[in-house]
Order: C-alpha cells, then sequence, then structure tokens
C-alpha cells in the first residue's frame, strides 16, 4: 500500500450517559457498527456529560451516538451538546440518540442538534445506513 | 488540504488546542491529503516526552495499569498522552475500541489525552500511524506518552521501535518455565510486569522471569552467527542494546495490582531509572537515530513503491506483464529491470 493513499474510516462514539445501567442496545449497536466497518469507541457504563465531550473531542469521532433509556434526555443531551460546542466540535460531529423518547422530546433534541432519534424497533440496517448517508464531510 | 490550512491547524495544535490535536492524529490516521505536510512541520517541536511502550496478553490488565500509570504522572504535576491500539476485523476493518472503558482514573482531566487506535490491518501490534501520531502528542507538549499495543500474542514487537522504555506484562501462571525460553515477546522488555500480583502463582511467575534475565545475561556474550531473513537488526534485545558502553541494563521485574494500584509507584520508578540509564549511557541518543534512520528508509521504500506502480500502470499495468511472463516470452528480472532502468538512469544522470 503506498504512503500516499487515503484510508478513511467511520469513527463512533457509542456512549452510554447518566444513572441507566442498561447497555444491551449499546453493545449491539457497538457489534453492528463494528461489522459495517467503522471504528467503534465504546464508553462504558454510567459516564457523565463531561466525560462524554472529552472523549468526543479526543477520539474525534464523527458520529456520537447516545444512548440513553432513563428518561434524564433532556438534562443530559444539552449538556453533551453544550461541552461539544465548547471544543469546537459540534458543528461537525453527527449526533444520533437511542433509547426510549417521547415524540415530543425528539423535536426538542433535534431542534437542539440531535440528527435523528432511533426508537425501539428500529432495524441496524436502518441506522447504519443513515449514519453513511450523513457523516459530515471534513 | 491546503498549505494554509495544514498551517492554521498547526498553530492551533501548538497553542494546546485539543480539538486540533484530535484532528491531526486524525488525519496521520487517514493518510489524508498534506498529512505528510503536517507531520514535517510538527517534527521540530518534538523530543521532548518519554515514550513508554505497554504490551501483554489480552486480558493481563495493560488498559487498567495504563490508566493508574496516568494517573501516577498526573498526580506529579506531568502531563500524559495515551494511545491505545486495538485489533481492527480482518472481515470488514471495523473495530470496536475498548481501552478507553478502563480510563477510570482520569475522567473529566483534559491533560489526559486517550486516544484509540485501530490497528488497521497491521500485524505488529500497533498501526502504521501509530509513530506519528505520538509525534502529534509529543509536538503538544505531553510529558510522558504511553503506548499501549494491540493484545500481544507472542511476537508482536513493533512496540520496542517506537518506545523508549518497552514493559511487558506478564499473567501469573502464563506458562512454565520453558515459555520463557521461547524468542519474541520475552525478549524485549526493558521491565517485566507481572500484573494481578495477588493471584495465586504470581511469586512464582516473578522467580521464572528472574531465572530468564539472569541466564540471558550469562548468555550475551555468545555469538549468534549469521542472523535469519527477518531479525530485528536494527534493535538488540534489551540487555545487549549498547554492549559498547560499560554498563547494560538489567530488566527488571516488578509485581504490580493494576485494579488496586498496588506496585504502580514502584513501576514508575522503574520507568524512571531506566530512562536515566538510556540517558547516561548514550543509548538513547543512539535509539533516536535508529528510529530515524529506520523511518526514513521506511518512506523512502513506500515513496519508490508507489512511483514503481505509476510507472507499472503507465507500461499497461501488472496483468499485461504477468501474461507476458506466463506466456514466456519474457520472464520476471528482464521485466523488472525494464521498469526500474529508466528510473535507475535518471537518477544517475542527475548526480554531480
Amino acid at each position: 500500500m503506498s504512503a500516499g493513499q487515503e484510508q478513511r474510516n467511520i469513527r463512533c462514539l457509542v456512549a452510554k450517559v447518566g444513572l441507566d445501567g442498561h447497555d444491551r442496545g449499546a453493545h449491539v449497536i457497538a457489534r453492528a457498527f463494528r461489522d459495517a466497518g467503522f471504528e467503534v469507541v465504546y464508553s462504558g457504563l454510567h459516564r457523565a456529560p463531561d466525560e462524554i465531550v472529552q472523549a468526543a473531542v479526543q477520539e474525534d469521532v464523527d458520529v456520537l451516538g447516545i444512548s440513553i433509556l432513563s428518561g434524564a434526555h433532556n438534562t443530559l443531551v444539552p449538556k453533551i451538546v453544550d461541552g461539544l460546542k465548547e471544543y469546537g466540535a459540534f458543528e461537525d460531529t453527527l449526533i444520533l440518540v437511542g433509547g426510549i423518547i417521547p415524540d415530543d422530546d425528539k423535536e426538542t433534541l433535534k431542534g437542539m442538534g440531535v440528527a435523528e432519534v432511533f426508537g425501539p424497533g428500529t432495524s441496524m440496517n436502518e441506522t447504519i445506513e443513515f449514519v453513511r448517508n450523513n457523516v459530515p464531510e471534513r | 488540504m491546503s498549505r494554509a490550512d495544514t498551517a492554521d491547524l498547526v498553530d492551533e495544535l501548538l497553542a494546546g488546542e485539543h480539538r486540533a490535536l484530535a484532528r491531526v492524529i486524525t488525519k496521520i490516521e487517514n493518510r489524508s491529503p498534506g498529512y505528510r505536510d503536517l507531520v514535517s512541520r510538527l517534527h521540530a517541536h518534538t523530543g521532548g516526552a518519554e515514550v513508554i511502550g505497554v504490551t501483554g496478553s489480552p486480558g493481563a490488565g495493560k488498559s487498567t495499569l495504563v490508566d493508574k500509570l496516568a494517573k501516577t504522572y498526573r498526580d506529579a504535576g506531568l502531563t500524559v498522552g495515551v494511545i491505545a491500539v486495538d485489533p481492527s476485523s480482518p472481515y470488514t476493518g471495523g473495530a470496536v475500541l475498548g481501552d478507553r472503558i478502563r480510563m477510570a482514573s482520569n475522567v473529566g482531566d483534559m491533560d489526559v489525552f486517550f486516544r484509540s487506535m485501530s490497528a488497521r490491518g497491521q500485524l505488529g501490534g500497533l498501526s502504521t500511524a501509530t509513530a506519528d501520531a505520538i509525534k502529534a502528542l509529543d509536538a503538544f507538549g505531553k510529558d510522558r506518552i504511553i503506548v499501549e499495543t494491540v493484545g500481544a500474542g507472542q511476537n508482536e514487537i513493533d512496540v520496542v521501535r517506537t518506545a523508549d522504555t518497552v514493559a511487558v506484562l506478564v499473567q501469573p501462571g502464563s506458562g512454565d518455565d520453558v515459555q520463557m525460553l521461547k524468542a519474541g515477546i520475552l525478549e524485549i522488555g526493558d521491565v517485566f510486569v507481572v500484573n494481578k500480583a495477588d493471584m495465586e502463582g504470581a511469586s512464582r511467575t516473578v522467580a521464572e522471569l528472574e531465572e530468564m534475565i539472569h541466564l540471558r545475561e550469562d548468555g550475551t556474550n555468545v555469538d549468534a552467527g549469521h542472523h535469519g531473513p527477518d531479525v530485528l537488526d536494527d534493535v538488540a534485545p534489551a540487555e545487549t542494546r549498547d554492549a559498547g558502553s560499560e554498563e547494560a541494563w538489567t530488566p527488571r521485574v516488578v509485581e504490580t495490582v493494576a485494579t488496586s494500584g498496588e506496585g504502580v509507584d514502584d513501576l514508575v520508578g522503574a520507568f524512571d531509572d531506566h530512562y536515566d540509564y538510556l540517558e547516561s549511557t548514550g543509548a538513547l541518543e543512539e535509539k533516536a537515530r535508529t528510529r530515524y534512520a529506520e523511518e526514513i528508509r521506511q518512506l523512502l521504500r513506500s515513496d519508490a513503491a508507489s512511483l514503481l506502480e505509476e510507472e507499472l500502470d503507465r507500461r499497461g499495468g501488472m496483468d499485461e506483464l504477468v501474461s507476458s511472463v506466463l506466456d514466456r516470452e519474457t520472464d520476471p528480472y528482464t521485466v523488472a529491470d525494464d521498469v526500474i532502468r529508466p528510473l535507475a538512469d535518471c537518477v544517475r544522470d542527475r548526480r554531480d
């Protein structure tokens, strides 16, 4: 392989934030992203918003997937968005939220800059396609 | 990426912006257009960091130990960069990079810059971009840079080319004394870490490692004779790396329990001793010289290879040449001579 050849890979952070301890979904997503050829950083459980920001900035991910099943999305997501803005990382990071989000809140989250909200029953392919089609140009 | 963008990015990195450092590493990793210019500009600002490599089998506790090491350095007022490499899938190229999960002691501390990297198909325990990513962290001003390899088997030894000090983690009860006779990873340790030292069999593993080290010390005068094809000519084994100097480094064995942090201070002490040794004997400069020589050679090889690929394409591609070889119209040596001759002539003409 020549040194001049570009080899871009889509990098994702799969993040579990707040107090909810259910990470089966996050594991399944991480695995599906891996099998789609993405590089996936998994945060581990019970992360605070600023830890997620730190990880997203340092890892320079294209995609930040936040899994929240606790219902605290309206508190946690804005903190993450603000943190990303502080480091100049908001503009070119695709933010996704997965979990149980009421319809009204979906719009609020999208208004903050979340690109899409994926609820229960979303197929893996749908999520992967969405990432492929919307990953920010850099 | 334009030259102006490159200059801006480098300025931002040197000014201490985390986002710029992260972006530079991404560009290095992706071999993005302009990354070479980027790394060239960083070079003048490097040379200030001590680079520590941590390797060992999967599950030996590398990530947990790296977390505690970073914490210990931070407590001593030093800034830390970590590069943790995990394997990539041979089928899809994808990867799950899980080392970050263990970084519990440095949460919210931006002066620990932790970056996960996929090996992207490389088999030596690091990725092609790791060495350049270390330069980015070095230029950023990190005092200590810890490189954690892919969970290693017996022969993933690229880290020895990259780090000043190599720590090899060994689990208690990971084999009998014959394992200790084997070549490969056990030859590259400057410090051996028996992690999970609270487990049964730890003291025996320590004893076996010490025996191995002493056997080696006695045996270093034996001339190995001519080398096989793939030996590391550029890097000698830990204890003979500077046979010219009056004192050689005797690898140390340190016991740790990474989960509780026990023994980590001793380990940092052993790293410091090794670094002092490298500095005082001139081995540090010697290592840097070999590393740059190897880097230049590698760049030349790959640039020359791309130039030759271009030339092959111009001649109608490899397939056509292979067909004429298959049909016995020509042979591989003649083809190689034909392709390289104009290049060689051109180079010789330009000499003066």
